[in-house]
This record gives C-alpha cells, sequence and structure tokens, in this order.
C-alpha cells in the first residue's frame, strides 16, 4: 500500500477496508486541505527538482545566470546611483549596500513572476492529473532557492573582497529569508490563481515587481525617507524589513529591524493565508478555464 | 462490492457567446474599450452565456474488478466523466463515491521533460501519476525492460523517436497499482507489437481483480478486454450492457454513411488553403450507396476547393475499420501517378474495382497534399456498411469470425 494515488484528506475506510470518498460539487470557501498537500511531499520534492535541473539547460552560461542577473543590477545600481546620483549607502561601500539587499530581491521577484505563471505553464498537467494543486506554485518559489544560494556565496566573496565581517545578528537570517518566501508565495498563489482567468496577469505582473521594487529601499536607504508616516507605511512592505534586517545582519548598518517588522511579517502571513484560501476557492475551475 | 457509484452526475460548461462583428471603425474601438468591463461583468453574472452540457444525469454502478468499457462519438462525454472521476475537475450536480484509490492514464507521457533524460522522467512522470519514490526505485527496472529503451536511458528524452517515447511513457503508466484504473485512449500508441503488449498489461491489471474505467474508439481493444461497455450520447447514458451487443449497436447507428458533406464543423487536421467540402460513395453504376455488396466495386467522389494553385496534388484514401485496424490505403503517388495540378478545386474520383470484404461496418479517411505538404486530412470522414452477398456457389459465407477477407476461389478435386 505504498502508492498514493488517493485523496486521503476526505477519505475514510469503507468496511471492506479500502478508502472512501465522495466526489461533488463544492461551495464557497473550502479547506487547504494541507495533509494532502503533506501527502504529496514526495512529488513537491520531484517538482523542485525539475525546475532546478531544467532551469538553465541549454543556456551557454548554464547557472552562473543565477549570480549574473543580481550582479549586474548591482554594475548598473552603483554607476547609476552610486557614481553619479551620489545616493547615500549607510556608511558601506555602495556596490555591496545594493548587493546585499538585490540577492534576497532577485529571490523574491523570480518568485513571485514564475509562480504566477507556474500553473498556466503546467495546464496539460492540471487537464490530465490529479494532484493538490498547491504544489505547482509552492515547488516554483522552492527552486528559486538554489539560485539565492549560489547568488549568496557570491555576496560572502564580495564580504571578504570589502574586508566586512558579519555580526552576530546574522543567526536572524533564515528566518528574513523566510519572511521573502511567505511574502512571495503569498503574491505568487494570488497571481497564479487569478492568471487562470485573467491573462491580464502576465502583463502585470513586471510593472508590479517594479513598483514593488522601488518601494523597497534597495537601490537607495530608508533613511532617505523623512516622513514618519510615510516611514511607518513602508514598513507594511515586507521586503523592506528583509533588505534592511540582511544589511544588518551582515554589512553591520544600522538598520536593525524594530518593531515594523512584525507589522510585515503579519502583512505577509496575511497575504499567504489570503492567497492560499483564494488559490483552493478557484482550484475547481483550473481544469476548465485554464 | 461495489467500486464506483455515480448518482446523477452532471457538468455544464458555460460558453461565452460569440462576441458580434464589427460594423465599423468608430463600433470597432468603442468595442475594444467596453469589452473587458464588458467581459468582467459576463464573468460574474454568466447573463449572455450559452449553456452546455457535457454530461446530464448520468448514473452508474460498477463492481469492483470490473472492467467497464465506455463508447460514444466524440464529444459524447466520455472525457468528461473520466476526469471527474480521477478529481481533475468538480460535476455541477450530482455525486460519485469511490471505493479504493484511483490511478488515472488520461494521456501517457504527462509531465515529461524533453531536456530530462529517460531515467528522470520515469521518476518525475511516476511522482506525477501519484507513485512513491520508493515503488518507482522497486519498479524501475521492469519499467525499463517493459518500454524496450535500455540504452538510450540516460539520454534526454527530445532525442527519442515518437515510438520510443511513447513506449517509455506507457511503461510508467502501466506499473500504477491503484485499485481503480482510469484509462482514456492510451492504448492507440506505439507499433502493432507494442499495442499487443499493452494490451497483455491491461488484461493482466484486470485479471489480477482491479476495477478498470477505459475508454478507445479502438472496438477490438473494447471487445477483448471489456464485459461490458456503456454507450455515451450527447452527456447521457445511452445503452449499458454485454460488450458486443452494444458495440454492434453503437456501430450501426454511426450517421456517417454514404454521403458527408464538409464544412466548418467538421474535425479536420489543416484545411486551411485547400479542402474536402464533400465526399459521395456511388455503386459501379454512378448510383449513390450507403452499403455494397460483398465483392462488388465502389465509387468514392471526393469534393475538394483550393484557394491557390496546387501543382503536384496527391489524394489519398485510407480504408479502416474499428474491429480490424488499418485494411488498405490508395494514393494516387503510388497507384496513379502523378495528377494533373489543381487551379481551384474540382471533384476526384477513386474506383475501386472489388471489395473482398466481410460484411461490417468499415470508413474511409481521407487526406490532400501538395508534393509532401499535407494540406487536409479528414479522419473517419464516411462509412459504409458491406452487406452479405452470396459470394460462392453454395449460397454460405465464409466463417466471420475466422476472415477479414474472402477471395473467389475453386477446388479441384484429383483423387486417385
Amino acid at each position: 500500500m505504498d502508492s498514493l494515488v488517493t485523496h486521503t484528506n476526505e477519505s475514510a475506510l469503507s468496511p471492506a477496508g479500502l478508502p472512501y470518498r465522495r466526489i461533488q460539487p463544492s461551495r464557497g470557501w473550502v479547506s487547504l486541505k494541507l495533509r494532502e498537500l503533506w501527502v504529496y511531499r514526495e512529488l513537491l520534492y520531484f517538482l523542485v527538482w525539475r525546475d532546478v535541473k531544467v532551469r538553465y539547460k541549454q543556456t551557454v552560461l548554464g547557472a552562473s545566470w543565477a549570480i549574473i542577473q543580481p550582479f549586474m543590477t548591482m554594475v548598473v545600481f552603483s554607476l547609476f546611483f552610486g557614481r553619479l546620483a551620489q545616493i547615500p549607502s549607510d556608511g558601506v561601500p555602495y556596490p555591496i549596500f545594493s548587493y546585499a539587499a538585490l540577492v534576497p530581491w532577485t529571490f523574491f521577484a523570480n518568485g513571485v513572476s514564475q509562480s504566477a505563471n507556474s500553473l498556466v505553464s503546467s495546464a496539460h498537467i492540471l487537464k490530465k492529473v490529479y494532484f493538490p494543486r498547491l504544489s505547482i506554485p509552492l515547488a516554483t518559489v522552492l527552486a528559486g532557492g538554489v539560485d539565492f544560494v549560489l547568488a549568496f556565496v557570491v555576496l560572502l566573496g564580495m564580504m571578504l573582497f570589502y574586508g566586512i565581517m558579519p555580526t552576530v545578528n546574522v543567526i536572524w537570517l533564515p528566518l528574513l529569508v523566510l519572511l521573502a518566501f511567505v511574502t512571495a508565495l503569498g503574491a505568487g498563489l494570488w497571481l497564479a490563481a487569478m492568471n487562470v482567468r485573467f491573462r491580464d496577469v502576465r502583463y502585470i505582473v513586471p510593472f508590479l515587481i517594479q513598483f514593488w521594487m522601488f518601494a523597497t529601499p534597495i537601490a537607495y536607504p530608508s533613511t532617505l525617507i523623512e516622513n514618519p508616516t510615510l516611514r511607518a507605511l513602508y514598513g507594511l512592505n515586507p521586503m523592506t524589513g528583509v533588505v534592511e534586517g540582511f544589511r544588518w545582519a551582515l554589512l553591520n548598518t544600522d538598520t536593525a529591524p524594530g518593531p515594523t517588522i512584525f507589522i510585515s511579517a503579519l502583512a505577509s502571513v496575511l497575504l499567504l493565508i489570503s492567497g492560499a484560501f483564494y488559490f483552493r476557492r478557484m482550484e475547481k475551475s483550473f481544469a476548465d478555464v485554464v | 462490492m461495489i467500486a464506483i457509484h455515480a448518482e446523477g452526475l452532471t457538468k455544464q460548461y458555460r460558453i461565452e457567446a460569440r462576441r458580434e462583428k464589427y460594423a465599423t471603425l468608430r463600433d470597432t474601438l468603442v468595442n475594444t474599450m467596453s469589452a473587458p468591463i464588458k467581459r468582467l461583468r459576463a464573468h460574474s453574472n454568466g447573463a449572455h452565456d450559452n449553456v452546455v452540457y457535457a454530461l446530464k444525469d448520468v448514473s452508474f454502478e460498477v463492481k469492483h474488478g470490473e472492467v467497464l468499457g465506455i463508447i460514444g462519438r466524440n464529444g459524447a462525454g466520455k472525457s468528461t466523466l473520466l476526469k471527474i472521476l480521477s478529481s481533475i475537475t468538480e460535476p455541477t450536480a450530482g455525486y460519485v463515491d469511490v471505493y479504493g484509490r484511483v490511478g488515472s492514464l488520461l494521456e501517457v507521457g504527462t509531465g515529461f521533460h524533453p531536456e530530462l533524460s529517460g531515467r528522470e522522467n520515469i521518476y518525475l512522470n511516476g511522482a506525477i501519476l501519484g507513485m512513491r519514490r520508493a515503488e518507482i526505485d522497486r519498479k524501475f527496472d521492469e519499467i525499463v525492460a517493459f518500454s524496450e529503451i535500455e540504452p538510450f536511458i540516460e539520454t534526454p528524452v527530445k532525442h527519442y523517436s515518437s515510438g520510443m517515447y511513447m513506449r517509455l511513457a506507457f511503461a510508467v503508466a502501466a506499473h500504477l497499482e491503484p485499485e481503480i484504473l482510469i484509462v482514456d485512449e492510451v492504448l492507440a500508441v506505439g507499433d502493432a507489437a507494442f499495442q499487443q503488449k499493452c494490451l497483455g498489461k491491461m488484461d493482466d491489471v484486470a485479471q489480477k481483480g482491479r476495477t478498470v474505467l477505459f475508454v478507445s474508439h479502438n472496438m477490438t481493444a473494447m471487445q477483448t478486454l471489456c464485459q461490458r461497455v456503456m454507450l455515451l450520447e450527447k452527456g447521457r447514458v445511452v445503452e449499458d450492457g454485454d460488450a458486443t451487443t452494444v458495440i454492434q449497436r453503437y456501430l450501426q447507428s454511426d450517421a456517417r454513411q454514404g454521403e458527408m458533406i464538409f464544412d466548418d464543423e467538421t474535425v479536420r487536421t489543416g484545411g486551411k488553403t485547400a479542402r474536402f467540402t464533400a465526399i459521395r460513395l456511388m455503386d459501379e453504376e454512378g448510383r449513390p450507396v450507403s452499403s455494397v455488396p460483398m465483392g462488388k466495386g465502389l465509387i468514392v467522389e471526393m469534393q475538394f476547393m483550393s484557394e491557390r494553385r496546387l501543382s503536384s496534388p496527391n489524394f489519398s484514401v485510407r480504408l479502416h475499420s474499428p474491429l480490424i485496424g488499418d485494411i488498405a490505403a490508395w494514393r494516387t503517388q503510388e497507384t496513379h501517378g502523378a495528377m494533373p495540378p489543381v487551379h481551384s478545386g474540382g471533384t476526384v474520383s477513386l474506383h475501386i474495382d472489388d471489395l473482398n470484404l466481410m460484411p461490417g461496418m468499415y470508413y474511409l479517411t481521407l487526406s490532400l497534399s501538395d508534393g509532401n505538404e499535407q494540406l487536409d486530412f479528414i479522419d473517419t470522414a464516411v462509412g459504409f456498411e458491406i452487406t452479405p452477398w452470396p459470394i460462392y456457389s453454395t449460397g454460405k459465407l465464409p466463417s466471420a469470425r475466422r476472415s477479414i477477407i474472402f477471395t473467389r476461389c475453386s477446388w479441384q478435386p484429383a483423387y486417385t
């Protein structure tokens, strides 16, 4: 009995010892079926593994793209914002100031845009096989973790180059990565489910990410924003906490996450939970509409 | 013991009403501006949508260990039914009680990734179909052996021939072991030998007491595998019972007989610059017919049109039967030689001198090409019946069970 071709969450055992379940129309909001997602964890593993393996196939530069993307952005930022515009950088060299932010940001941005398209690009599977649909966007965001690790190694190299030692606060780093992950998945679930019905989403996502990037202190320090109400609002963006936390933990800047990080963590968890419920509600029509 | 119990299953789809044609540039602009709002509104209240029933009030029961065949024309609701049973889509009304784990095979090779090797795809596809990793590990060698692609197991599947790809895909699928297996038209892959192997595997599954629901257009496979067949028509169950009886009824009721007009609704591949517009079957005297006595001739007249000049047109007619498979093909390039160029269309007739076929239903598939470029292809374009005819002096017919063709013959006794 080691095949998982069943949907254990709703099933019970029939008198004959066989799993029993009833298929019928669902109404309104439905449960998240997290247990079923757990039962299918091996599939999730294989989907992540596939995404990682396939991502840079038939490219000349292969996995170095994971590094080139944030690195080149850092070079451009350093030239235009650092050199030409003379934007302050919290007392650390501008290149590492922006790169330390671009590493978690790239993970987040790719996670959002790839998961937004994940359902539509898996249309052929959605129409032919059943498994918990949540595993598709989830696997997409998780697979970005490999790129993150590669880009992070380069960040460590740059710190060595600039002679910057990380602080003990580095222990908070996993939590900051988790915050970026939760935010990316939350936004990704909303967008992926909407994209099935309204393909407009595909065109909205690049703008959304661009706006979000400028609303996050990546190319500039948040100290540039002086208006206190604006600053409070700014804290609602979970990525602000992530980016500033990265600089604080690794580069020892004076941007320790304050109490606002709890608000932004809350915002991000709400985004994830609402996204998951919206996704599950739309799920029943995926195979018919996609 | 019951495996599946369906009660009043209904599935309705909303087809968005076709948008009216734009009349003027002004209309076009106005419509373009207001379209998104209209469409949003249509999504929320569905006022302008047409409702189409893919399934209507379908009830049935399948016992544990039974092999149920489901037949019906395209669009009869077979695939929708299977999709509901495999949880891919939800019914609009009604319910199904399912006892046991369900494995579905609506298409082999679902989730195959061209860049990954055969080995990697076995794991990926296995996981997508619902196998656990340990289970795949255990069956891996068996799957590879079944697929006959051992030497290429580390090669990316994008370099596989379509036959190899299909064999690997089916091999993975065939090693699923749920209590209830749902299969849609996957036997139509590979060469005859491999198909035979697949049928054998399916039979094994059935012998092991598993419940199988099976959709196929291959009536031979249907007849061999299933004891019971259910016939769907326009989303309803119109017949349910003994396999042979239901299949015969279905073949006889098929309306595509004798003469057909092909229009925009015709299911075809191509048909853009050149297309068949009609087909008519006639007897040797040129009278329209829908049945031919054994051993008599048949004239197949095809009407076609072309929007451009075809310098080397090739016409092809293929004869097949759901019970036998392909029987004969007449291609102009082989049976006639070069045809005169086509300017805008016309008719072309194929005269078949004698059809030495046993009584039953037969079908023709048409294809039109220019050089090597296929322009139009209509699968199962028309059907006709071969009727019994006293071909031998005894007035008796050869046994239908032992023959698919007959030939005229004579016996010469020379005893000592």
